[in-house]
Order: C-alpha cells, then sequence, then structure tokens
C-alpha cells in the first residue's frame, strides 16, 4: 500500500489522472451513450408489454375498452345531453377519434413521469443514461397504441368513413405526435423525481388539457356560440394536442368540418421538434441527480 | 466462462490509487408518517410545490457521514459493519448510482456493482431475462448471444430457462441472477451479499467465479456479513458504524477488533 497523505485527496487524485465520479456528462457523449443503449430501450419496452400481457390476460384489451368507455361516456354526456351529436357530421368518428389520439399523448406523458420515480432500484443498482428509462415508457406506449389504431380504423370505418389514400396521412401525425409527447414526457420525468406531488396533479392538468383541446367539440364552433374573441379559437385550436386531433380527424374523416389548413402540418412540426429538443436537455441537465432519495 | 471486456493485472500498476473517497455524505429523503399537528391539505400541498419545501414527514437519514479513504490496484477490501452503518449505500455511491451530498469519488474508470435484480421482470422466462439483464449492464447484443450458454450453464437451471421466472425455486432465480451478474467483468467491483446465495454446490462455484473476476479486477469491494469470506478474499478491511469508518487496514488486524466489539 502507499503512503496516503489524507490531507489532500484530490491533489492525489489529481496526480494520478482520476476523475470524479457522477459528473454532469457532455450533451454530446451523453447522446452517444444513449444511442449504445438502444437495444436496451427497445427490449425494455418489448419486455414490459410482454409482462403486462403475462401477467393479466385483459391487460392488453384495456389499452382499447378504456378509451372506448371513456368515449361512451363523452357520447352520453357530450354528443346526447348537451347535443354535439346534431352539429357535427359524423359524431362517432370525430369523437372516436379525439380520444384515441389524445390518450396516446396523455398515456405517454403519464408513463413517462413515472420512469424514473418508478424505477428508482433500476437507476440505484446499475449505471446507464437515465434517459434509457422515459424513452423506453414512450417505446412502451408507441406499440400499444399501434395496437388502438387499428380498432380505431375499424371503428370509424364502421360508423361510415370509407378509407382512402388520406388515410397514410396519419402515420407522419402520430410520429410527429409520439415526438412531441416524448419531450413532455422527458420533462416530466424530471420533476416527478424531484418533486413527488407533481405525479399526483398531472392526471389533472391532462383532464384539463383534454377539456380545451377539443376532444368531443368543435373549437371554432364553441367559441362562436359564446360569443368569444376569434383569437381564442386561433389559441386552442393551435395548442398541440388539438393540432395533432385536427390532423388526424382531417387524415381519418372526409367532412367539411375536419378538413385543416395546411398551417396545422406546421405547428405540428414545431410542436414535434421544440418540445423534444428542450425536454432532452432539461432531463440531461440533471442526470447526475437522479436516483438520490 | 467467457467473460466480456477481460483485463489482465498489469503488476505495473500494482499499488496505483484507483478508487478515492474524499469526505463523502450520502443522505437519503424519505417520506415517514407526518408529525402530529402538520397540516396536509390540498393549500399547503399546493403552496409546497410553489416554494419547494419538503412535506411534513420528509425525514432525512444520514447514511454516509465523512468516509475518506484511498484504494488501490490489486486491493481487495471487504467492508464490514451491523446492519445499517452504509455498507451498502457507500458501494453505490462508489458505483456513482447515489448522488453525495457532500463529497467526491474519484476513479479512473467506471465501477460496477455486481448485481442486476432490479432490470429483471419476474413474469418473464429465464432467456428473455438473460437477455434484458445483458442488455442493462451494458453488452452489446452479440455479447449477450456470446454470453448465453455459459450463463444458462453456470446458473444449472436447464430447461427451466424457457419457463418464466416466477416458476423457479428462490435458489434458482439467485443462481441465474448471479450467473447473469457474474458473466460481465469489471477494473473496480463491488459486490454486496453475492456469495450468500443458492446449495453449498453453487456456493462453491459462485466464489470461485468471485475469484476470477477479482483476479481480472484491478480493485474488489466485497460488503459481506460472513467474516470468513471476507477474510478468506481481502487484503484489507474497512469498518464501517453509523456512517461514519471506525477503522481501516489489514484485514486480519480490522476483523479482530471488529469482532472484540461485537461479540460483547
Amino acid at each position: 500500500m502507499t503512503a496516503i497523505d489524507r490531507s489532500a485527496p484530490a491533489a492525489m487524485a489529481a496526480e494520478f489522472g482520476l476523475t470524479p465520479i457522477g459528473r454532469q456528462p457532455a450533451l454530446k457523449a451523453y447522446m452517444q451513450a444513449l444511442w449504445e443503449r438502444r437495444f436496451f430501450i427497445w427490449t425494455f419496452a418489448r419486455s414490459r408489454i410482454a409482462a403486462e400481457n403475462a401477467e393479466s390476460r385483459l391487460g392488453q384489451l384495456w389499452q382499447v375498452l378504456n378509451p372506448l368507455l371513456n368515449a361512451g361516456v363523452y357520447y352520453l354526456v357530450f354528443g346526447v345531453i348537451l347535443g354535439q351529436s346534431k352539429k357535427i357530421e359524423h359524431y362517432i368518428a370525430f369523437l372516436l377519434t379525439g380520444v384515441f389520439i389524445f390518450a396516446f399523448s396523455s398515456r405517454t406523458i403519464m408513463a413517462g413521469s413515472r420512469s424514473i420515480s418508478g424505477n428508482l432500484g433500476l437507476v440505484r443498482a446499475l449505471h446507464f443514461p437515465r434517459a434509457v428509462l422515459p424513452f423506453a415508457n414512450v417505446i412502451e406506449e408507441l406499440v400499444k397504441t399501434g395496437t388502438s389504431l387499428i380498432v380505431l380504423a375499424v371503428l370509424v370505418v364502421l360508423t361510415g368513413e370509407a378509407p382512402t389514400a388520406q388515410w397514410l396521412l396519419l402515420i407522419p401525425v402520430i410520429l410527429l405526435q409520439l415526438m412531441f409527447s416524448a419531450g413532455i414526457a422527458l420533462v416530466f420525468a424530471r420533476l416527478t423525481a424531484e418533486i413527488r406531488d407533481v405525479a399526483q396533479f398531472l392526471p389533472f392538468a391532462l383532464r384539463i388539457w383534454m377539456y380545451l383541446s377539443g376532444v368531443m367539440y368543435l373549437i371554432s364552433d364553441f367559441v362562436k356560440n359564446h360569443d368569444g374573441h376569434p383569437i381564442i379559437t386561433i389559441l386552442l385550436e393551435a395548442n398541440p394536442a388539438a393540432v395533432y386531433i385536427q390532423l388526424a380527424r382531417n387524415a381519418l374523416m372526409n367532412t367539411a368540418q375536419t378538413n385543416t389548413p395546411v398551417w396545422n402540418w406546421y405547428l405540428a412540426i414545431a410542436w414535434a421538434i421544440v418540445p423534444l429538443i428542450g425536454g432532452f436537455i432539461f432531463f440531461w441537465r440533471a442526470e447526475s441527480r437522479y436516483g438520490r432519495g | 466462462m467467457a467473460a466480456a471486456d477481460t483485463q489482465r493485472v498489469n503488476p505495473d500498476s500494482v499499488g496505483k490509487p484507483t478508487v478515492i473517497v474524499d469526505d463523502l455524505y450520502v443522505t437519503y429523503r424519505v417520506m415517514g408518517p407526518k408529525p402530529a399537528g402538520a397540516k396536509n391539505d390540498g393549500a399547503s400541498a399546493l403552496s409546497r410545490l410553489l416554494t419547494r419545501k419538503n412535506a411534513p414527514g420528509l425525514r432525512e437519514i444520514k447514511a454516509i457521514q465523512g468516509v475518506t479513504f484511498v484504494a488501490n490496484h490489486g486491493d481487495a477490501i471487504g467492508i464490514v459493519g451491523r446492519n445499517g452503518s452504509g455498507k451498502s449505500t457507500l458501494l453505490r455511491a462508489i458505483a456513482g448510482l447515489l448522488p453525495p451530498e457532500k463529497g467526491t469519488v474519484f476513479t479512473d474508470c467506471q465501477p460496477s456493482l455486481l448485481g442486476v435484480n432490479a432490470a429483471l421482470i419476474n413474469s418473464l422466462s429465464g432467456e428473455q431475462n438473460i437477455v434484458l439483464g445483458g442488455l442493462a449492464m451494458g453488452m452489446t447484443p452479440t455479447q449477450v448471444r456470446e454470453n448465453f450458454d455459459s450463463i444458462v450453464d453456470f446458473a444449472g437451471i436447464g430447461s427451466f430457462v424457457e419457463l418464466p421466472m416466477n416458476a423457479y425455486s428462490s435458489g434458482m432465480s439467485a443462481r441465474l441472477r448471479f450467473a447473469i451478474a457474474a458473466s460481465v467483468s469489471h477494473d473496480v467491483l463491488l459486490i454486496d451479499e453475492a456469495l450468500a446465495t443458492g446449495d453449498a454446490e453453487f456456493r462453491r462455484k459462485s466464489e470461485e467465479r468471485i475469484r476470477a473476476l477479482r483476479d481480472q479486477a484491478g480493485t474488489v469491494f466485497l460488503v459481506s456479513h460472513s467474516l470468513g469470506v471476507i477474510r478468506q478474499t481481502c487484503n484489507r478491511a474497512i469498518w464501517l458504524d453509523a456512517g461514519a469508518m471506525k477503522m481501516d487496514g489489514d484485514v486480519n488486524e480490522v476483523l479482530d477488533a471488529y469482532e472484540a466489539i461485537v461479540e460483547k
């Protein structure tokens, strides 16, 4: 054993070229490390789905049943009691698309928010870029949503829409929405890891967001009927959930009310890129602190 | 058993420091039952959220309080102490898995904790878990494929590998977990009570495997309540008491002193 100079461990570390552990990694190195773990992200997401299916036979079915039952309740309240089904053409397809598309974002964000706080054991046992966890959750939700989108397509056809080539537009819509949702999921993964109360408050924020996003009504009509300023319509229609829902309806449905202007696509791209980059940087900045008790 | 990134000890580097722990403090924050009379209604929760104050009942546990030592290349260090003295916490802090409250751990590489339990999913088959665990420890898919058969052999679970892990006996799943974890070798290896798994036959095999890992690694830290195992495998020991270092030195010296206190 060499003699230990206890007065200056830091100087000794410098002399032998040792570096402090657990320091904030550089962004570029972090992204590279994350890319090297891409197989882990994919396997982790797939394993969690397989585990869920193994644990309950209805597991996968609930992914579809849940939005369907929600849609049933909304149909009763908004369609029948508040009379939206008379104002909107093909109201069932309109409502189902809104509910399923919104559910994709809200489920992804909820899953992402629990990705660090729900995997503390893993964070404290193995070394890997922590962004693996929210990304695995996002991929998991994407795979599950794939199943429910097939159900949505069948239901939309059953309620009277004919499939056209325009349906292919749903793919870029889902990809852009995935990027947006991943960005927000990263933000809430960090917030929930740092302040646990956020997990309690998030479902309410998502519910309010849903009611503001025209899932069960047409935003422009609603604002007009309540003597709202047109600027309110623009603001509500420009919110990311409304943008992706409108584009999905535009892809799946063929009514005058669901046609969307082209600038909706520019908004959809901006809402995909800015939150993803911002959310990733926000998450990365706390990398060295995840796992603290 | 083929090991990924095998590194032989370079005789020239023996004695060079590999891990320097400088005045380390680690604190856990846990939610406990809230003190009598504390408000926990919606309004006070909202104000906590805004002011970022801690909730009532949030307790701080100071698990490591000012530990300083230098570990050298070739050292095998046993860590002893009572339950709750901070042994496992110290390992996790050295691995960089628990961010310190204060102080620094310096290393020349990424120390690795021997253990993969947290990444495995009990309702999945052994095969799926070998792949999942291997990837979680940082293997590439190719390395997982190369190591797959030797992991199954070493665990000795035979055709059970196709069944979900929750169908295993506790000994079988412990063996599989150890086999996955021990399939990679590291420069600085941290082992937490890993030897206490399985039957006598597997114990012997795993002790052999640990020795092989130790020979490949530059430095080994071993947490165990079995003082015999520590005397056999380590040359140095650190005695932790209530998160502080009580003694650090030659393994027999430290363990004799520890035993004298514990037996009292």
